[in-house]
């Protein structure tokens, strides 16, 4: 009898060899392997059929398609639906072309983006900061007008900044895979296409919170979140409860002793892993709702540090020189979250990051 | 010209029709039938109110969400209320070449409106469409279903007046 | 005179109806097909005449149905793309408007060979009055027998649909085609699986352009090789060509491949040269999405040879010195013609259009188009002119569908050949935003 087991497949990602199953994509594969390796995935989202595809940020170079035909793929190729074959060898960040394209998807993405980071509810967890960040270059050579929106109520949880919105369809799908009836979605085309409900339909279901955590920037916010304040001031914690609707199994966020916020929880990649239900998001908001489970444990690493962001200290100038500043990677291993950078000695960022009242750099 | 949309519901040849094209796609395909059924839509109440989308995506069996993304990407529909007569002025390249920038030029000057304007009599709305694949003929513009090609003023002042009757 | 084999009948009067159709020959190919071929034999057919789709990419024809996945139990479509949009491209209209049965009876044989029953014709709804007439023309095959249940007695059965658009370029891609005609937004999908596999309802699909499928018919009556004889080497047969432009007729042509480009602009059969007292300064040879050449390249090649009308003669010199057939659109441009102007005009149709689900193509087909209104109206510095070369460049290949290279290539190959018109434009804001003015530099014209 032939082995049951289904054979293996041998991808080479940045010279690192991986084995994975036949149908993985390539993002999977390089996020076996983890850290540089991996590519950025602004619109990708593993839980949710028929994701990817769309931002382009997780492009890379494919230099030899398989074993059986090494031949080098003519374009770059999108990693997060592009399944591995025996023998293929992939390159990401040890190729010029594709670290210089990520840095147009930046440019792309950011064109039509406000850049208020410093004012904006997702900073500190926000996909596209991390995104820029990382793979950005220092100014913008766009100087045309940028598009804008009025903020929108999407009923009485959700608010909708579209003006941050960078069309990952994140949200649709979730609206159309984990609720019986998608309200909202994208209307019209091209660089007007808007997230909306067409006439202020309010998103009201039992799982319509979700599409808060799925947004990867501070487009789709949570209108309880009970202080606007920035996350790293924040302490997340694992805690369950005994939930008819969902499984209950959420992150509880702490300022002090009281609860400010409920998420679902999310893996190293910023996933989600299980879909909550809106009673546990948006009402639970007392300690004794919740069984303390333990701090929240991500590894992995945000780049924004603590205390820079204050409102108070914004300059025009800043965003630029903020978008100059480099990034030295933080890798802890301590039992913390990557949010609660406040638990981290400063003196890991303050060298790279700029400070507000610097002068020009 | 333009029924008010109060009582939403398609003429009875309309429904017809509308069964019929509905009856065309596969089993579980009904959702094929929405652009069609909103151009007949389009025809019967003149542009695309939130009801009327509302109504077409129940005979369907489909979301409401789902009409109004579709019909806020294609261009051909109105989603909101139009003149009698809509001028959709052929603006891209080819048109172009054959004078079509001067024609436009006359004929906004003539309606006094600018696209996306209406006039105030309610005839004529203005809409800037991209080639309409009559280039050779150009320029062109629509009005419905009709195609008017070789456009010089001379023949924007017959369209207009005979439109205008 | 070249052969013609689709616009042969255009001039009989009366053509669009079903009786003066068949009285000129109409209809007997799919007698042909049905009766004493199998749809394998016609594949092999199409196979032979080396036919490529004229709907802009150039594929093969019979080499795309014989790629078509055939899953026991699941329903095969064959969905045919009329969707024309392309600036400069109005043949399929013409066709379809003028002799829609030749159209119906490519789809007969072209549905036989790939083993579908029902079919799909997707026509940009702005041309609704053309989907009327296909769908007399298809009563009227069906009355005659050739739609509908057991055909001429075959036991084969064959519905024809014609399905509208609702005025959006990017649907004539083909997986946008596909999403639109399941009722949906037109944004394309990401391939693989690509169409033959996953398309139209998830089932084995073909798509093909108007033109392609209106060929079926010839073939089947005349034999592949038949039609490999005509036209050059890879490039076989003949095509459709929408002129149009600063020419003295603008119109449809049917010319067999091989015409040489200077004979078609000049020669009374065709374009009957550029129109009295002016020049040729730059051609878009296949439609707006392919690159714009300036005189001195269109009618000859690098090394000196005449330029022909083949797909490969017409690429000669790649990015550099070369440009495409794509679709055929053959847009004529004489010196009055300004080059910044038209490619603002292209950009702003490929902004327009972009469906915006890929960050570049939504966000860059943009910020080309401002650029270009900004140099146009006067207000351009030097460094947008390699700002906009280097976003066309970070759009080319990055992108979900092709649309994103068909927006690149415009601006790209305008500056490549036409770099002192943009530095003119910049340089001498006042004089080059006066109406009508024209750069009239050291250019050559033909
Ligand atoms: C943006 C875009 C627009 C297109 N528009 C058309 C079109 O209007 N008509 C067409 O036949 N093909 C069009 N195509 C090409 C189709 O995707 C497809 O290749 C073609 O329909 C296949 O038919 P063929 O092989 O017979 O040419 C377009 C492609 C792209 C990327
Ligand atoms: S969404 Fe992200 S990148 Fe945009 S302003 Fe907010 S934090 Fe900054
Ligand atoms: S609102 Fe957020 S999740 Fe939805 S498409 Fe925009 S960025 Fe993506
Ligand atoms: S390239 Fe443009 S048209 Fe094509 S999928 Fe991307 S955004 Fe849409
Ligand atoms: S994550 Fe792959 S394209 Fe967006
Ligand atoms: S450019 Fe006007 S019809 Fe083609």
């Amino acid at each position: 009898m032939e082995d049951i087991k289904p054979q293996l497949f041998k991808v080479t990602i940045d010279g690192i060899e991986v084995e994975v199953e036949p149908g993985t994509t390539i993002l999977q594969a390089a996020r076996k392997i983890g850290g540089d390796v991996a590519p950025p995935a602004m619109c990708y989202y593993q839980p949710l059929k028929g994701s990817g595809g769309k931002c382009r940020a997780c492009l890379v170079r494919v230099a030899a398609g398989s074993g059986k035909d090494p031949r080098p793929m003519p374009k770059l190729v999108a990693s997060c639906i592009t399944p591995v074959q025996d023998g293929m060898i992939v390159e990401n960040s040890t190729n010029e072309q594709v670290l210089t394209t990520r840095k147009a998807i930046v440019e792309f993405l950011l064109i039509n983006h406000p850049l208020d980071c410093p004012v904006c509810d997702q900073a500190g967890e926000c996909d596209l900061q991390n995104f820029a960040f990382n793979h950005g270059m220092a100014t913008t050579r766009y100087e045309e007008e940028r598009r804008t929106f009025e903020k929108q109520d999407i009923g009485p949880y959700i608010q909708l900044h579209m003006t941050r919105c960078i069309l990952c369809y994140r949200c649709v799908y979730t609206a159309d895979q984990i609720t019986q009836k998608r309200v909202h979605g994208v209307l019209g085309r091209g660089d007007a296409s808007e997230i909306s409900t067409y006439i202020e339909k309010a998103i009201d279901n039992d799982f319509s919170g979700n599409v808060i955590d799925v947004c990867p920037v501070g487009a789709l916010t949570d209108k309880t979140y009970r202080f606007k304040n920035r996350v790293w001031f924040t302490k997340p914690v694992d805690a369950h409860r005994d939930c008819p609707t969902c499984s209950g199994k959420t992150t509880v966020w702490y300022r002090g002793d009281e609860v400010i916020r409920v998420t679902a929880r999310k893996n190293e990649w910023n996933e989600v892993t299980e879909f909550i239900c809106n009673t546990c998001r948006f009402e639970k908001k007392k300690t004794s709702d919740w069984v303390i489970e333990g701090p929240t444990k991500i590894s992995r690493s945000s780049v924004i540090s603590a205390n820079k962001y204050r409102a108070d200290t914004i300059k025009p100038d800043f965003q630029k020189k903020l978008a100059a500043a480099t990034y030295t990677h933080v890798d802890d291993e301590r039992d913390t979250s990557q949010l609660g950078i406040q638990q981290l000695p400063p003196e890991r960022f303050a060298p790279v990051l700029p400070h507000a009242n610097d002068p020009e750099p | 010209m333009t029924e008010t949309p109060t009582t939403v519901e398609f003429t009875p040849e309309r429904l017809t029709i509308a069964q019929e094209m509905i009856a065309r796609y596969p089993q579980g395909r009904q959702k094929s039938a929405l652009l069609p059924l909103l151009h007949l839509a389009q025809e019967q109440w003149g542009w695309l109110s939130p009801e009327v989308m509302d109504y077409v995506g129940r005979m369907l069996d489909i979301q409401a969400i789902e009409v109004y993304e579709v019909a806020t990407f294609y261009t051909m529909f109105h989603l909101d209320p139009v003149g009698k007569h809509v001028i959709e002025y052929c603006r891209t390249g080819p048109c172009c070449l054959m004078g079509g920038e001067e024609v436009y030029d006359y004929l906004k000057q003539k309606l006094g409106i600018q696209a996306g304007q209406t006039t105030p009599d309610q005839q004529f709305t203005l809409k800037e469409v991209e080639c309409l694949a009559a280039c050779g003929m150009g320029p062109v513009f629509q009005i419905r279903e009709k195609y008017y090609m070789h456009l010089t003023r001379e023949r924007v002042d017959e369209i207009i007046e005979e439109l205008s009757r | 005179m070249g052969k013609k084999i689709l616009l042969e009948h255009i001039d009989v009067p009366g053509i669009e109806t079903y009786d003066v159709y068949r009285k000129q020959g109409g209809y007997t190919a799919v007698e042909k097909a049905l009766k004493t071929m199998s749809p394998d034999g016609v594949v092999e057919e199409v196979k032979k005449a080396g036919m490529r789709g004229r709907g802009g990419a150039g594929f093969p024809m019979g080499m795309k149905w014989s790629f078509l996945a055939k899953p026991e139990g699941i329903p095969r479509y064959l969905v045919c793309n009329a969707d024309e949009s392309e600036p400069g491209t109005f043949k399929d209209h013409y066709l379809m408007k003028n002799i829609p049965h030749l159209l119906i009876e490519g789809m007969i044989i072209s549905s036989y060979a790939l083993g579908a029953n029902k079919s799909f014709i997707y026509v940009r709804g702005e041309l609704m009055y053309v989907i009327r007439i296909l769908e007399k023309a298809i009563a009227e095959a069906k009355a005659a027998g050739f739609l509908g249940k057991n055909i001429l007695g075959s036991g084969y059965d064959l519905e024809l649909v014609v399905h509208p658009g609702g005025g959006a370029y990017i649907c004539g891609e083909e997986t946008a085609l596909l999403e639109s005609l399941e009722g949906k937004r037109g944004n394309p999908r990401n391939k693989p699986p690509f169409p033959a596999v996953k398309g139209l309802y998830q089932c084995p699909t073909v798509v093909n352009n108007v033109e392609s499928i209106a060929t079926a018919g010839w073939i089947v009556n005349n034999g592949g090789d038949a039609y490999a004889a005509i036209g050059i080497g890879r490039s076989s047969g003949t095509k459709l060509i929408s002129a149009s432009g600063h020419i003295k007729k603008p119109g449809v042509y049917e010319i067999e491949l091989g015409v040489p480009v200077e004979e078609f602009i000049y020669s009374d059969e065709w374009c009957g040269g550029i129109r009295d007292g002016h020049h040729l300064k730059a051609l878009v040879a296949g439609g707006s999405s392919v690159p714009i050449l300036p005189a001195n390249l269109i009618t000859k090649l690098a090394n000196g040879e005449p330029r022909l009308m083949t797909y490969e003669s017409l690429s000669d010199g790649g990015f550099q010195t070369g440009t495409m057939l794509g679709s055929g659109g053959f847009i004529v441009f004489d010196e009055t013609a300004c080059v910044v102007r038209n490619t603002w005009n292209f950009s702003r149709f490929y902004h327009h259009e972009s469906c915006g689900q890929c960050s570049p193509c939504r966000e860059g087909t943009g910020w080309m188009e401002k650029v270009l209104h900004r140099i146009e109206y006067g207000h351009g510095s030097m460094h947008d002119i390699d700002l906009l070369v280097d976003v066309s460049k970070k759009i080319e290949g990055n992108t979900i569908c092709p649309l994103g290279d068909a927006a690149a290539w415009p601006v790209a190959s305008a500056i490549r050949h036409f770099r002192d018109e943009f530095e003119w434009h910049i340089t001498n804001p006042s004089e080059a935003t006066k109406p009508g003015a024209v750069f009239k530099g050291d250019m050559a014209l033909v």
